[in-house]
């Protein structure tokens, strides 16, 4: 007969709490910091650290349960639902930054160059995209080109999706040289993409003229890739995770849900490199 | 299998006995992973956030007893609408549904707890964090965010508007984005992994079925805010040119992306709403629920079409008219759906044999009182009517409608009906009577003149107005000052309730015959802390009878 008593139902959870208060004491001190006031990065820096060694402190406790084999199969559904619905959640949210990208492209620049807005107000106003809008914000730039940079990140992160998967078919054969010589191959290539995105944006910044406030063009590219680039650091430190446990022996071909959800989040993370490359630098 | 896993060898659920029950002393609340701990802390969180935000609104309904400037500045007066709505709707109306969900999904499907119970708690403290950071805006210089709750720039970004809160309201949203999506998420594992296995989808009771969809809609939604707002965050902090039409931008994306988050946000507040009155109004009718496979389609339908509609929100903002046609009858359309519903409430009512307990006169003025904010909200979809209504009183009338009897009158009713089964006391029907009685006609009297007030042109967010304007704004303050003074009967009938009530003890069905209506009903009352640690063989089929 089926039974719910299997269900590991944990209690006394402390993380949660030590993780809403460093996560508030973090924003405060951040909106504190806008605002001017000095009290604002210490704040900062005690909420990250606090939220940090709550990650640190609740993933520990994870790992340790997974490992003694508290989570039956059920558990794993539901962690897998969470990963999931949590994935869908980041989809929309760079579905806004995608859409604000299409919006402004498509209608708002074509809107500012015609009619009465262009007669009245701004009739120099040249509505071609790349722009930085009709009252030339942040000053002369150079739009990003596609086929530097940008191209060989795309490269070496597509490669990533390719060792990442040889690493899960190495841990579902047992072999656990494979696995962890896939996630290395993986997590340098993720951290390879956030170094060049860096040299790019260094380039950008000191020699293109191209900002944050470069305009629409400037804030739609820094925040997209912005996004996108954070989101790649954030996957490549859980995939380290997951290869610093894949050293330790955790891990079986049954159980390693650790693992799938740091996968299915990297690939989630190179499928919005692609309409990132496509829709930002390629069009 | 661990230590820490409920072991127990009873086959029958009724006296499930347990080594651990809730610890002692106040600690256990903050650590608790208990589902109805959880729940408990939700509903009570939202309890006080209604009389946070309705002395807002008392405030609000002060200023505007006569014409002329009483008793706040008009800057306070602004904050106060946008604290108000931002009060009700993220910290009352939607924690209270999530802790309703919390204490009644695993009863009604058969769980034991929700699928991720420390997530669980997590959601509810980010809760009380975005909220405390919104909170504190009102003591700061500047006061606190003034420029409505849609948060519109340019007007939100202006230095009059911002003062020193809104880097607060915008992290405050990101704290409360994170909380509902968490919560959405521990719902549909636990739709979807934690049910009897004797449950199929379409044995779920009407509530389960809303919640599971209004999940879905956090989920697609609440992201969207966030990056909303994140980027109003920007343009204000970080020079960028989203919202700047001098940068290439356009103020109205803002709007558009808003409504697109805004208006599924509605219907998450009216969708788990449709689901409790679907399932008090059969037992009190005692009838299987009319129409359940219906019920079932019109809330999926409501939630699709919830996403193409935002638009009718910006009528007169400017738009192509193909844009204003197509959402003109697109809106119209949920009337169907929301028909739909409406009818097969009356139906269920139709010939039963019913008797009008304070759950279910709440839920029957519901079905009235909220038709009636449907339908202005059919002549508000008609895009030039809309011209004249727009951001005037008739709109402030329609929303509350909508929302006061019916998701707060919902939520008052689901209070009467559960909280017998939860504490095992009965409340006092007397005064239960009492507060539906002077909270269905002071509601009336507060919101019905507004509309009158609306049509002839008086405008929202407005701390003075013309004297034209002076005797429905003093009639409809005055049902608000009654309003709210009834509500203390709701706050004394719940502490009288939890400390005993009439001292009758319930039995476990509570209500006659609602064991045939859900597997709640058929556990000891009060509920033990866990239950359902065996998942029940059969589940009761009384409310889908109609569609098998």
């Amino acid at each position: 007969m089926s039974t719910n008593s299997t269900y590991y139902i944990p209690h006394k959870a402390t993380w949660p709490v030590v993780g809403t208060v460093g996560l508030m004491i973090m924003l405060a001190g951040f909106a504190n910091y806008l605002n001017g006031s000095s009290v604002g990065q210490p704040m900062m820096i005690v909420g990250l650290l606090t939220f940090i060694t709550m990650l640190v402190g609740w993933f520990s406790l994870q790992a340790k349960e997974s490992e003694s084999g508290m989570y039956n199969h059920e558990v794993g559904i539901s962690y897998r639902h969470g990963m999931m619905w949590f994935i869908f959640s980041e989809i929309v949210f760079f579905a806004v930054f995608f859409g604000t990208l299409w919006y402004t492209r498509n209608l708002s620049v074509p809107w500012l160059g015609e009619g009465a807005t262009k007669e009245l107000l701004w009739p120099a106003f040249d509505a071609t995209w790349p722009t930085n809008g009709p009252g030339k914000v942040g000053g002369d730039f150079e739009p990003m080109g596609a086929w530097g940079l940008p191209f060989l990140n795309t490269l070496l992160l597509l490669t990533s999706g390719v060792t990442c998967t040889w690493a899960h078919h190495g841990l579902l054969a047992k072999n656990r040289d494979q696995l962890i010589k896939g996630l290395i191959a993986t997590v340098a290539l993720g951290f390879l993409f956030v170094c060049f995105q860096a040299i790019e944006y260094h380039e950008a910044y000191t020699e293109m003229g191209l900002t944050l406030g470069s305009g629409v063009y400037g804030s739609t590219f820094f925040m997209l890739t912005g996004f996108h680039g954070f989101h790649v650091c954030v996957g490549a430190i859980i995939l380290s995770v997951v290869l610093f446990r894949s050293t330790k022996g955790h891990f079986s071909p049954e159980n390693h849900f650790a693992f799938e959800a740091a996968a299915w989040y990297w690939h989630f993370v190179d499928v919005v490199w692609l309409g990132l490359f496509i829709f930002v630098y390629l069009m | 299998m661990s230590a820490v896993v409920d072991e127990h060898d009873h086959d029958h659920h009724a006296d499930d006995h347990h080594d651990h029950g809730p610890d002692k002393g106040l600690l256990r609340w903050v650590i608790t992973t208990n589902h109805k701990d959880i729940g408990t802390l939700y509903l009570l969180f939202a309890l006080t956030m209604f009389f946070v935000g309705g002395s807002m609104a008392m405030v609000i309904r002060a200023e505007l007893f006569e014409p002329g400037l009483q008793f706040v500045d008009p800057a306070f007066f602004n904050s106060m609408t946008t604290m108000h709505a931002l009060v009700m709707v993220f910290g009352a109306v939607m924690p209270a549904f999530v802790g309703l969900a919390n204490w009644q999904i695993p009863l009604m499907i058969g769980a034991t707890d929700m699928a991720l119970p420390r997530m669980n708690n997590m959601s509810f403290w980010m809760l009380v964090a975005g909220v405390l950071l919104l909170a504190s805006t009102l003591f700061m210089e500047g006061g606190a965010p003034n420029g409505g709750w849609t948060l519109y720039p340019p007007l939100v970004l202006q230095p009059i508007t911002v003062g020193k809160a809104l880097p607060f309201a915008i992290f405050s949203v990101h704290l409360l984005g994170i909380s509902s999506i968490m919560g959405a998420i521990n719902i549909i594992a636990t739709i979807f992994n934690m049910r009897a296995p004797a449950m199929k989808l379409m044995d779920m009771p009407l509530f389960v079925w809303t919640w599971l969809i209004t999940a879905f809609l956090l989920i697609a939604v609440m992201p969207v805010f966030a990056g909303a707002v994140t980027m109003l965050l920007t343009d204000k902090f970080f020079h960028t040119s989203f919202f700047n039409a001098a940068g290439g931008g356009d103020p109205v994306l803002y709007e558009h992306i808003f409504w697109f988050f805004g208006h599924p946000e509605v219907y998450i507040m009216i969708l788990p709403t449709f689901g409790v009155a679907s399932t008090i109004i059969p037992v009190f009718a005692r009838k299987p629920l009319f129409g359940y496979a219906s019920m079932v389609w019109a809330t999926a339908s409501i939630a699709f079409l919830s996403f193409i509609v935002w638009a009718h929100h910006m009528f007169t903002v400017g738009m192509p008219i193909a844009g204003e046609l197509y959402f003109m009858y697109a809106t119209m359309i949920i009337a169907v759906p929301t028909g739909v519903k409406v009818f097969n409430w009356t139906a269920t009512m139709w010939k039963g044999a019913m008797t009008f307990e304070t759950p279910m006169l709440f839920s029957i003025s519901f079905v009235v009182l909220f038709t009636l904010g449907g339908f202005t909200g059919l002549m508000m979809s008609i895009a030039p009517s809309d011209f004249q209504y727009h951001d005037t009183y008739f709109i402030v009338a329609h929303f509350h409608y909508t929302l006061v009897p019916a998701s707060i009158f919902i939520l008052m009713a689901a209070g009467y009906f559960w909280l017998p089964k939860w504490t095992g006391h009965m409340y006092n029907e007397k005064i239960g009577q009492l507060h539906f009685w002077l909270s269905v006609i002071s509601v009336n009297i507060l919101f019905f003149p507004q509309h009158f007030l609306g049509l002839a042109g008086m405008p929202r967010r407005i701390p003075d107005y013309a004297v034209q304007f002076a005797d429905w704004n003093m009639i409809s303050s005055v049902g608000g000052f009654i309003f709210g003074a009834s509500q203390l009967l709701f706050l004394y009938i719940v502490i009288d309730t939890i400390r005993g009530g009439t001292g009758e003890k319930v039995s476990d069905e509570v209500w006659e015959d609602a064991g045939k209506h859900g597997l709640e009903w058929t556990l000891p009352s009060p509920v033990p802390y866990h239950t359902w640690t065996t998942p029940p063989l059969t589940v009761p089929t009384e409310h889908v009878l109609d569609s098998h």
